[in-house]
């Protein structure tokens, strides 16, 4: 009954379908990776070229490997169709295929995975520049504050018992270096060209200060301060996004970062403290 | 002792009323059975809840009176709570991994498959069975009653990341319902424990003559890695929720540092740390993947050597590779946790170990293929879908060498692009598995075929919908879209996104339209669906031997003996192209 | 040799293997069997709540010094309580190994006694501990961590060595009734055993690091 020729049509329409559904996979595929109108967000980071080229470079090594198996997978399937006639090869070893595929993968894995570890050393082992500005950002349900230390260029002592509507963090006023610290909601700004330290903390639960521009993303942790460094290379107004799940309001708790000019960002710092 | 000698009173009992018999059952099978349908009950509510999830992030602010009608809690007045939205993640992530696939995987195909496969004539210990059986469907009743419970049902998501689950202040829903879900999950560790060390045990003990370890269908070999992991990784999720629980109502601290402030109000805690509750769960998240997985595979492995009417492209390296992801599997965790404050000098490791354990994969990948060279490959639905798994396993496999290299994650962690990965490697690609499982065991398990046409239909929707659902996924998260996030319109950078969004709901619709096809199916073909004969798709392993369905004690007289491997499809010697465990050798020329 | 052959030769093997089918391949029956992957996965969540400990010890700024909270004499006498009793225990299943159900039974009782022992001097301890302050959230002595994880890590195997002690007992008590198993008595010595090792690591751990 396999070999009626209806059965060996139907085997036909459903290769030749699959098969061809497969290639429109890839084609579409390709498509959405090489029209790029969604893509990443335009970068203001020099500094994370890196990341975005260590992802291209991902992007195109594992785009081969995708072509080539849906490629095969699609020509397998129409060329060993049943076609009612014949019998299967028994054949179901081949060290020298395994062994080679085997090392292909592995060679390419670890050349990926050692540039990637540059790029991963070059954000989290690295110093910052000494000419850095320094800023804390602390997260809580569902706002950003982020805090300058101003003129002493040194951060008050803050308390927790102290916090109230008023004194968000919590500063010690008498501690003197606290006096001068500059405490905004929901703004940060930084000035351009000028490596910024971000020193990041949080009050209630687990956040996450992503910076989408900046291919930057570190989680606010409470209990713990976490010092990453950026360097915005070009002036503007981004987004700081929250990116760990915090409660309800997770969608809504965003910031505004401005990049602008150091006359224009010593200014604006001047005017808060005022 | 005779381990095999200790059931053969089951055989005896067939006189049971129906009670005893379908529901308080302590035959493999009809466990099997009712994992699979107490699963699917769970499979359609998270379904839908994922309907509600599209729905709202692609028009996020409009009104639906109706729906405001049918949830009037959720979504007052037909517009949703940001809340209801979170905890409608939450609960669908939750359902889908446990009560969806690890329920029908291990649970589900381990209580059917196991003892026929290996030729036994129950489990080891059917009561133990019946009991892991049990306290899944109360676990599933505990999940369930998350929804109406004060408060609602947690937000913080599968995951649940302290300290805002240990915090009952922090949100509505982390009250009340975040203890449902810890009951939820203590439950399920100990149905999944009970299964585990049943499936172990009856794999190593009640294998029937000559059915060595290595004459294992590829299925039972992969139930016994997973059912190891489980028996690994499930305790520490048990301990990490009983710690969870002290910190919740008995005041400790595990997970909560000191100097918090909920709303400007002091908390009392002090002294512990958030990331211990991340390095907890992910240390059994996951292999919890891998549990899932791993079944899949070895369903698809038999399924597309059977169609093929070839066998299996080295066995002995699967088998190797099944074993070295499970053994791999345990030193993966900390890629969830790149940027998490972890010390970066554990990323750099855990890069390394993710990225070791795509090779294994990538070896499996290529021997699924290469069982396909020179085959004679048979369309039916069961083979389509494993086709279809073997394609989303490597889509998505290879979104996670993205991810898997640390300093690409600081950008898409907690993104679309994870959403999209996990989607296509764990939701889809192993509920294809499933479905082909199912397509290809249905007559063994009820005695009838299901309908072909139906069938294919449903994996021509499924394979379509499931591609625009989850591959453009990847090009929003790319582009920023955060995941649980209840209206990403907030952002002005992601605005732009909306046609997107509004495709892949469009899509998602369609393919969960599509699987009514397959629920339309799967009960006619129980009543109406032609009678199987035993061995309906001439395939060779132990289960096709006995008659369709199986009595109670699975075979009738003897068990058979086992005198070859499970593959010898078109082999040399024999006329048919194929030819069952238990068929004699040919008799050697020259007399022993 | 001939395809025929070969695969004649495989079968002889096949059969011939402790590993072949219609065996068991550790002469272990699966109760046994059982109990042992049973521990192996309950090891594990003990490994998790260790670990907890570890990780609450590694950030808390000072643990206190356990030598000045705790009565070490006591806790000795407990860990040299318990592992007698686990002694006396293997001399329980050496009985049965030997088909001597008397003997076993009176060694079983033996060990339900050290058992009850334990759990006494626990309840004790944990009353004490209670009566100078400690609470799950709190204790006088500093961080609040210690007095958790000492509630929880020895109130867990607390709750092990009294599920061991009533396991121990329904053996010993179907044996008085004439359901005697030798497999049984031995089953439970791997439990038994396992409370031990458990508790050396407490021990180790908690009381003297
Ligand atoms: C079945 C489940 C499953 C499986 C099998 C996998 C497999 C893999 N996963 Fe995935 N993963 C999840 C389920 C799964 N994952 C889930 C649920 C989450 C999110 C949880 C949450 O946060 O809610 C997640 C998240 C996740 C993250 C964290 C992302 C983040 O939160 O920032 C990472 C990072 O490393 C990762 C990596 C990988 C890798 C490298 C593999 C590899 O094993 C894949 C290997 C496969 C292939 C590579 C394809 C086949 C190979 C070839 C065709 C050969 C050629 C290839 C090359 C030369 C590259 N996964
Ligand atoms: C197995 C796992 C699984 C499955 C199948 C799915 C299926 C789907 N998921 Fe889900 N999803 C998760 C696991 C899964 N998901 C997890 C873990 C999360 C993360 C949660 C978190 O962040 O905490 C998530 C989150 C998640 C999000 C992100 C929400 C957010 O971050 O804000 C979205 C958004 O689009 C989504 C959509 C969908 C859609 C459209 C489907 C569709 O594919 C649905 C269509 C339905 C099916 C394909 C299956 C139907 C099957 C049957 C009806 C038959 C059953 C039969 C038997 C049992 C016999 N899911
Ligand atoms: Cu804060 Cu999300
Ligand atoms: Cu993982």
């Amino acid at each position: 009954m396999r070999d009626s020729d209806g059965n060996r049509a139907a085997g036909f329409i459903e290769a030749g379908f699959l098969a061809l559904l497969l290639v429109i996979l890839i084609a579409a595929a390709l498509w959405l990776f090489f029209q790029r109108v969604w893509w990443f967000p335009e970068l203001a980071s020099a500094r994370s070229l890196a990341v975005d080229r260590l992802f291209e470079l991902t992007l195109l090594i594992t785009g081969i490997a995708f072509v080539m198996v849906h490629g095969a997978l699609a020509f397998f399937i129409v060329r060993f169709r049943d076609r009612g006639t014949g019998r299967a090869l028994f054949w179901h070893d081949s060290h020298a295929l395994e062994i080679s595929w085997s090392v292909v993968t592995l060679v390419i894995l670890t050349v990926l995975v050692f540039m990637g570890q540059r790029v991963w050393s070059d954000v989290y082992f690295s110093k910052a520049p000494d000419n850095a500005v320094l800023v804390e950002v602390t997260g809580e349900q569902f706002m950003w504050h982020a805090r300058y230390p101003g003129s002493d260029g040194a951060f008050g002592a803050t308390d927790p018992k102290l916090i109230t509507n008023t004194n968000i963090l919590g500063l010690d006023k008498r501690d003197p270096a606290a006096r001068d610290d500059v405490v905004v909601d929901n703004t940060l700004h930084l000035p351009v060209n000028r490596p910024a330290r971000i020193r990041l903390r949080a009050k209630d639960v687990i956040h996450s200060f992503y910076l989408p521009h900046f291919r930057t993303k570190q989680d606010a942790v409470p209990g713990m301060t976490i010092e990453i460094w950026i360097v915005p290379s070009r002036e503007g107004q981004f987004e700081i996004v929250c990116a760990e799940l915090c409660g309800l309001g997770h969608y809504r708790m965003k910031a505004m970062l401005t990049v602008e000019s150091q006359e224009a960002y010593d200014k604006w710092l001047k005017e808060q403290a005022g | 002792m005779g381990a095999l000698g200790t059931h053969e009173s089951i055989t005896a009992d067939h006189k049971l009323g129906f009670f005893r018999r379908y529901i308080f059952s302590l035959d493999h099978k009809v466990i099997g059975v009712q994992y699979i349908l107490t699963a699917m009950v769970m499979a359609i509510v998270g379904g839908l809840l994922s309907m509600l999830i599209r729905l709202q992030l692609a028009w996020p602010s409009h009104q639906w009176p109706w729906l405001g009608q049918v949830i009037p809690t959720g979504m007052e007045g037909g517009v949703m709570k940001p809340e209801f939205y979170l905890s409608l993640v939450t609960m669908h992530g939750t359902i889908m991994v446990f009560f969806l696939l690890t329920a029908v995987l291990a649970g589900g195909f381990g209580n059917f498959i196991i003892p026929l496969q290996i030729g036994a004539r129950d489990m080891a210990f059917p009561f133990l069975n019946a009991l892991s059986y049990w306290t899944f469907f109360l676990s599933c009743l505990a999940i369930l009653s998350a929804f109406f419970v004060v408060g609602g049902a947690p937000l913080g998501g599968w995951t649940a990341y302290a300290p805002l689950s240990a915090l009952p202040q922090t949100g509505p829903g982390q009250g009340m319902g975040m203890t449902m879900w810890i009951v939820a999950i203590g439950l399920f560790v100990f149905s999944s424990l009970f299964g585990a060390l049943n499936y172990i045990t009856t794999i190593l003990n009640l294998r029937t003559k000559g059915m060595s370890m290595m004459r294992l269908p590829l299925t039972t070999w992969s139930l016994l890695i997973t059912a190891i992991l489980g028996l690994l990784a499930f305790p520490v999720l048990l301990g990490a929720a009983i710690l969870l629980f002290f910190d919740r109502s008995g005041g400790t601290s595990f997970f909560i540092p000191g100097g918090l402030t909920v709303g400007e109000k002091l908390v009392s805690h002090a002294g512990g740390h958030p990331l211990l509750w991340q390095h907890l769960f992910w240390f059994f998240g996951h292999p919890e993947v891998y549990i899932v997985i791993l079944p899949a595979m070895g369903i698809v492995s038999d399924i597309l050597s059977t169609f093929s009417r070839k066998p299996i492209f080295s066995y002995k390296t699967m088998v190797l590779s099944m074993s070295s992801i499970g053994v791999l599997s345990f030193i993966v965790w900390g890629h969830h946790m790149f940027v998490s404050g972890m010390n970066p000098l554990l990323g750099s490791a855990f890069a390394l170990t993710t990225l070791a354990i795509a090779v294994p994969s990538a070896i499996k990948t290529f021997n699924w293929l290469f069982t396909l060279w020179g085959a004679r490959i048979r369309f039916t639905a069961a083979m389509l879908f494993s086709i279809g798994f073997v394609s989303l396993f490597v889509s998505g496999g290879l979104s996670g060498i993205f991810l898997g290299n640390s300093a690409v994650d600081i950008h898409l962690h907690d993104t679309y692009f994870v959403v999209a990965h996990f989607h296509l490697i764990m939701a889809v690609a192993p509920v294809f598995a499933m479905f082909a499982g199912l397509y290809y065991w249905f007559p063994k398990m009820f005695g009838r075929m299901m309908n072909e046409t139906l069938g294919k239909l449903h994996f021509w929707g499924s394979l379509i919908g499931v591609y625009c659902v989850f591959f453009t996924m990847h090009v929003i998260g790319m582009a920023g879209h955060i995941r649980r996030t209840y209206d990403p319109y907030q952002y002005e950078f992601l605005k732009h996104l909306q046609p997107a969004n509004i495709f892949i709901t469009k899509a998602a619709f369609i393919l969960g339209a599509v699987q009514l096809l397959f629920l339309i199916n799967f009960w006619w073909s129980l009543f109406k669906g032609k009678k199987a004969t035993d061995n309906p798709w001439r395939a060779n392993s132990l289960e096709w031997t006995t008659s369709t369905p199986p009595p109670h004690g699975n075979w009738e007289g003897e068990i058979p003996t086992v005198c070859r491997w499970p593959y010898d499809y078109s082999a040399p010697g024999v006329k048919e192209d194929f030819a069952l465990q238990s068929e004699p050798l040919p008799a050697a020329p020259s007399g022993k | 040799m001939s395809h025929s052959e070969a695969l004649a030769a495989e079968q002889d093997r096949v059969l011939a293997s402790a590993w072949g089918g219609g065996k068991s391949p550790f002469a272990a029956n699966w109760g046994k069997l059982m109990m042992w992957l049973f521990l192996i996965s309950d090891a594990l969540t003990f490994v998790a709540l260790i670990a907890a400990y570890g990780f609450m010890r590694y950030v808390s700024p000072r643990w206190p010094a356990q030598a000045e909270i705790f009565d070490m004499r006591l806790i000795g006498f407990m860990t040299f309580t318990l592992i007698s009793s686990s002694a006396v225990m293997a001399m329980a299943v050496g009985a049965a190994r030997t088909h001597n159900p008397k003997l076993a039974v009176r060694f079983l009782f033996l060990t339900i006694l050290g058992g009850l022992i334990f759990l006494g001097c626990q309840a004790y301890e944990w009353s004490h501990f209670i009566g100078e302050g400690a609470r799950l959230w709190s204790n006088p002595w500093g961080v609040p961590q210690f007095s958790a994880c000492f509630f929880v890590m020895t109130g867990f195997h607390g709750f092990h060595v009294t599920t061991g002690v009533i396991f121990l007992l329904v053996v010993a008590l179907r044996a008085a009734a004439g359901r005697y198993s030798d497999e049984g008595v031995e089953i439970a010595g791997l439990y038994w055993h396992f409370i031990d090792v458990v508790w050396v690591f407490i021990f180790a751990l908690f009381y003297l690091l």
